[in-house]
């Protein structure tokens, strides 16, 4: 995906075992963060057809 | 190369004539120059139909798909790749065929030559080196070299790795080139330059899915693209559309594509989807040493696992 132009960091991956909820946690809250500074996604926006 | 047809014909004749097979496919001209087409051979007579040149860039394996005879096919270096894949992942069964290996030394790139030569190409010929082209009034001889298909140029594997019996002697591979080059040079891009990389070169697809069509791998009863409940993606030519069909399409090829070309031979804008595929062929032969259909013992990298698989993407 970031080869075609996807910014680094915008899609991450986690290995999380459904028994480290403190991970979950931190990985979402760190995820939250990183995406907030990424700002809104550019690409893959896809206009919503207008309806008249 | 092109003075392999009389050993392809007489292999062809002699496995229908005793039976071993039910059919052999193999090419024959096309109603266009450099077009040739799959041609299915049920008699030794519907054989003399056959020919063999640099415009049977079409990948053959792609017609073996579930079938239940005894089949003949011709293949290249690159076909005889996806032959490999289809029997890894139980397409077709290894004695159903029988395999005319054709050491190939390039296919011609029928895009290349048709904007070099804008009046229409009438009639294509070939000697070992050259490429005699003639229209209606001009005629052109090039090097065969400089008009070959840009995956054939970087091509390492021409021979066969399977066959029955070859078509003719095996063929110096190529060495010391650069084959992900044209990956390289995306890599080196920004983000955003990245994008509009692939925004120029899907600028013109149409969304004809000849590219899929035309690849050996996509053989799924319904592609997600034709799927409707759920629909994954758009029908239309939303530029995001356009976008998830190439890039998803090129994800389902992830160590499997044999950078056959036949998908960039198919499509009627002469898009390189190539681009695409080829960076998951860079990244699955950098990550795991891999190469598609190589042999017939090796388990994908998709469907195996090893402690030492690179992870470092996981967080
Ligand atoms: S063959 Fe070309 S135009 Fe057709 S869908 Fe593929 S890339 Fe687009
Ligand atoms: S994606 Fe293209 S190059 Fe790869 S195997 Fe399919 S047709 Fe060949």
């Amino acid at each position: 995906m970031e080869h075609m132009g996807i910014e680094p960091g915008r899609i991450q991956f986690s290995w999380v075992s459904s028994a480290e909820s403190t991970k979950f946690v931190k990985v979402v809250n760190e995820v939250t963060e990183s995406i907030k500074a990424l700002g809104p996604l550019k690409h893959f926006v896809k206009a919503k057809a207008k309806v008249v | 190369m092109t003075g392999y047809i009389a050993k392809i014909k007489k292999i062809s004749k002699q496995i229908l004539d005793e039976g071993t097979v039910d059919m052999v496919i193999g090419f024959r001209k096309g109603t266009l120059a450099l077009m040739n087409e799959p041609c299915f051979a049920k008699t030794s007579k519907a054989v003399d139909d056959f020919v063999w040149d640099g415009n049977c860039g079409i990948n053959l394996a792609n017609y073996l798909t579930s079938r239940k005879e005894k089949i003949g096919i011709i293949a290249k270096g690159c076909d005889s790749r996806n032959i490999i894949t289809h029997i890894i992942e139980n397409k077709i069964d290894r004695d159903q065929l029988f395999i005319i290996g054709v050491p190939c030394k390039g296919m011609l790139d029928r895009h290349l030559l048709s904007a070099k030569f804008p009046d229409e190409i009438l009639n294509v010929s070939e000697s070992e080196d050259a490429v005699i082209i003639k229209g209606a009034d001009y005629e052109e001889t090039l090097p065969r070299k400089e008009v070959l298909q840009e995956n054939c140029s970087v091509c390492i594997h021409r021979n066969p790795v399977i066959y029955d019996e070859l078509a003719a002697d095996l063929v110096e591979e190529q060495a010391d080139l650069d084959r992900f080059e044209a990956v390289r040079k995306i890599e080196a891009l920004n983000a955003e330059d990245k994008w509009q990389y692939f925004e120029d070169l899907l600028a013109t697809c149409i969304r004809c899915y000849a590219c899929r069509n035309a690849c050996p791998l996509c053989y799924c009863p319904t592609c997600f693209v034709d799927e409707s409940k759920p629909q994954w993606v758009g029908k239309g030519q939303d530029t995001t559309d356009i976008r998830t069909f190439h890039f998803l399409r090129a994800f389902h090829d992830a160590g499997r594509c044999t950078d056959c070309g036949a998908c960039v031979r198919a499509c009627p804008m002469g898009i390189d989807v190539r681009m695409f595929t080829k960076k998951l062929e860079k990244d699955c032969f950098e990550s795991f040493g891999w190469e598609a259909g190589l042999s017939l013992d090796a388990r994908p990298p998709l469907d195996t696992f090893n402690p030492d698989d690179p992870n470092d993407f996981i967080l």
